[in-house]
């Protein structure tokens, strides 16, 4: 459905985007997964006929963004990363709106929207402006889906949302999934990959890896590991001292420990064990998507 | 309100005082009735689900909005009579503002020293312990705009505390920054703190909540619960902070 090819794109002297290279399959849920100033938006504008890209090519349910952008923009949804509805319009007018945009009406299409419109119709008369953060990406979405497009782009739609409402989002998404709709959404949170069918890990314009959840999570090399506590400050300065080929940092109430190989593990358990820390659980650990994101960005400094 | 408060160590006077504390805007209540201390020195995490009233909370903590009723003390000062004086012993940092993009790094500090009379001679020695703690010496004369956003939260967080004030308000610092500066700015947060800075700090990470000494639930405006996060975790019987969230914000 997407098939984005070796694209570059460059503003002044920041490469915002650099050789990107992947395809989105009909019905799949993407994530574009990196921090803010990864390239996530320039590819979003790029995809939705917005900007051009320097180098390279790309099509969206076949159409090429370069000639065919009429027909592109026809079987799209598109969620900028900032809120962009009309605020002194209610919720109803708002969707009414793009509804006409379209040349469609709530009505032919009110089957998608549904399970979200829903869950808006108690506000539907108060203006979108007034309404909450989470209310407001509701809202959104349904103006997105109201003309029932193929390809979905969902450009962060959950930074700065609180916990409970990101789940509330990708529950909605799941859903959308079944009527195979194919979606491409962007996350600055490594915990949301794991929802995804694929994932690209983006940084600095440049894809480090692209794969299954479960792909990358196998891919991470060496060994990890877990250890439980309280005193994370005294520990991590402690480290600090030690003279091993390793990796550490706080993950939650836990510490992560990467090294590669037994050998430098041997090290780190011996320093810990001479500096007195012998009885802290040292747990071999499952890498989670953050922890494949950080070792491919230290292996990339180095 | 479940209070599962570790009983603070009474010799040290605490940085911030909040009874009753309560907020209204006509009939919306947006702060209802919140209790609680942080004591000097603590990293104190203050969770909440959007339109929950953290934000009320934090403009009454900081001296910018006038409270309805109740008593809040921010590093000895009266929030209703003496928001001046709040204001030039608090830091204020939050992913949105901090720093201004048109300047260059040494600018921006200079600015910040100069808007809290720092003299001349501190705020050189200040301006340069910055820039070489955080290895910016390269791009010191660049503008904030062209630094990567981590390096500028980073930069955002030591200008915030470049009139070294007893407590720093961190307003989600670290929302979209990558995992490792993520962790970098945490150690900022434990080196401050150690060095008796009090840190009261919003986050939507639960893996941050973790990070916190005690963190405080806020739903509806009224407090849910304040802990720290082990006995929280251990008395409510789950494994970790995501779960003592969604306990007490979904309903």
């Amino acid at each position: 459905m997407l098939k984005i090819e070796n694209i570059s794109k460059s503003f002044k002297t920041v490469k915002a985007l650099q050789n990107i290279d992947f395809e989105v399959n009909e019905g799949e849920l993407f994530g574009l997964v990196g921090p803010d100033g990864a390239g996530k938006t320039t590819l979003f504008n790029i995809l939705v006929t917005l900007t051009h890209p320097d180098e390279g090519k790309a099509f969206v349910g076949g159409f090429d963004v370069g000639k065919d952008y009429r027909k592109i923009k026809e079987i799209i949804g598109y969620l900028p990363g900032q809120f962009s509805l009309y605020a002194d319009l209610s919720c109803y007018e708002n969707l009414d709106f793009f509804a006409t945009l379209y040349g469609n009406t709530i009505e032919e299409n009110y089957e998608i929207i549904k399970p979200i419109w829903r869950q808006l119709e108690p506000f539907k008369k108060r203006r979108a402006g007034k309404l909450s953060g989470g209310m407001k990406q509701k809202l959104a979405l349904c103006c997105a889906l109201v003309h029932r497009p193929l390809v979905l782009f969902l450009d962060e739609p959950t930074t700065g949302v609180d916990p409970v409402s990101r789940r509330e989002f990708w529950d909605i998404l799941k859903e959308l999934k079944k009527k195979n709709i194919t979606i491409l959404v962007s996350t600055p949170y490594m915990d949301e990959a794991s929802l995804c069918d694929r994932v690209g890990l983006i940084q600095d314009g440049k894809m480090l890896k692209i794969g299954t959840p479960t792909s990358i999570v196998n891919d991470f090399s060496g060994m990890l590991f877990s250890m439980r506590t309280n005193d994370m400050y005294r520990i991590i300065k402690q480290l600090s001292q030690c003279n091993a080929d390793f990796t550490y940092y706080p993950f939650g109430q836990h510490l992560h420990i990467a090294t590669p190989n037994q050998e430098e593990t041997d090290k780190v358990f011996n320093f810990l064990e001479q500096t007195g820390d012998k009885k802290r659980e040292m747990k071999a650990t499952k890498p989670t998507i953050e922890d494949c994101f950080i070792q491919l960005i230290r292996g990339k400094m180095k | 309100m479940m209070n599962m408060t570790n009983t603070l160590s009474e010799h040290s006077e605490p940085s911030i005082i909040v009874r009753n504390l309560t907020k209204k805007f006509g009939d919306f209540v947006a702060v209802n009735d919140i209790t609680f201390e942080v004591k000097k020195g603590e990293i104190f995490g203050f969770l909440g689900a959007n339109g929950a009233g953290k934000t009320t909370a934090i403009k009454m903590l900081c001296g910018l909005l006038y409270p309805t009723s109740g008593e809040a003390y921010i590093a000895g000062y009266n929030a209703f009579t003496q928001g001046k004086e709040i204001r030039k012993n608090i830091g204020y940092m939050s992913q949105r503002f901090s720093l201004y993009e048109d300047l260059k790094v040494t600018e921006n500090i200079e600015l910040f020293g100069t808007i809290y009379h720092l003299p001349k001679k501190i705020l050189k020695e200040r301006m340069n312990q910055i820039i070489t703690r955080l290895n910016m010496e390269s791009y010191a004369d660049d503008l904030v705009r062209s630094l990567p956003l981590g390096q500028r939260q980073k930069l955002a967080f030591a200008t915030a505390l470049v009139h070294e004030p007893e407590i720093i308000f961190l307003d989600e610092p670290t929302s979209g920054v990558d995992p490792l500066v993520r962790r970098e700015f945490w150690n900022m947060i434990y080196d401050a703190a150690s060095k008796d800075v009090t840190v009261f700090i919003t986050t939507h990470y639960m893996d941050e909540a973790e990070y916190c000494d005690r963190v405080c639930i806020l739903a509806d405006g009224a407090v849910q619960l304040i802990g720290n996060p082990e006995d929280l975790k251990q008395q409510l019987n789950v494994h970790n902070m995501d779960e003592v969230f969604f306990k007490f914000v979904k309903r």
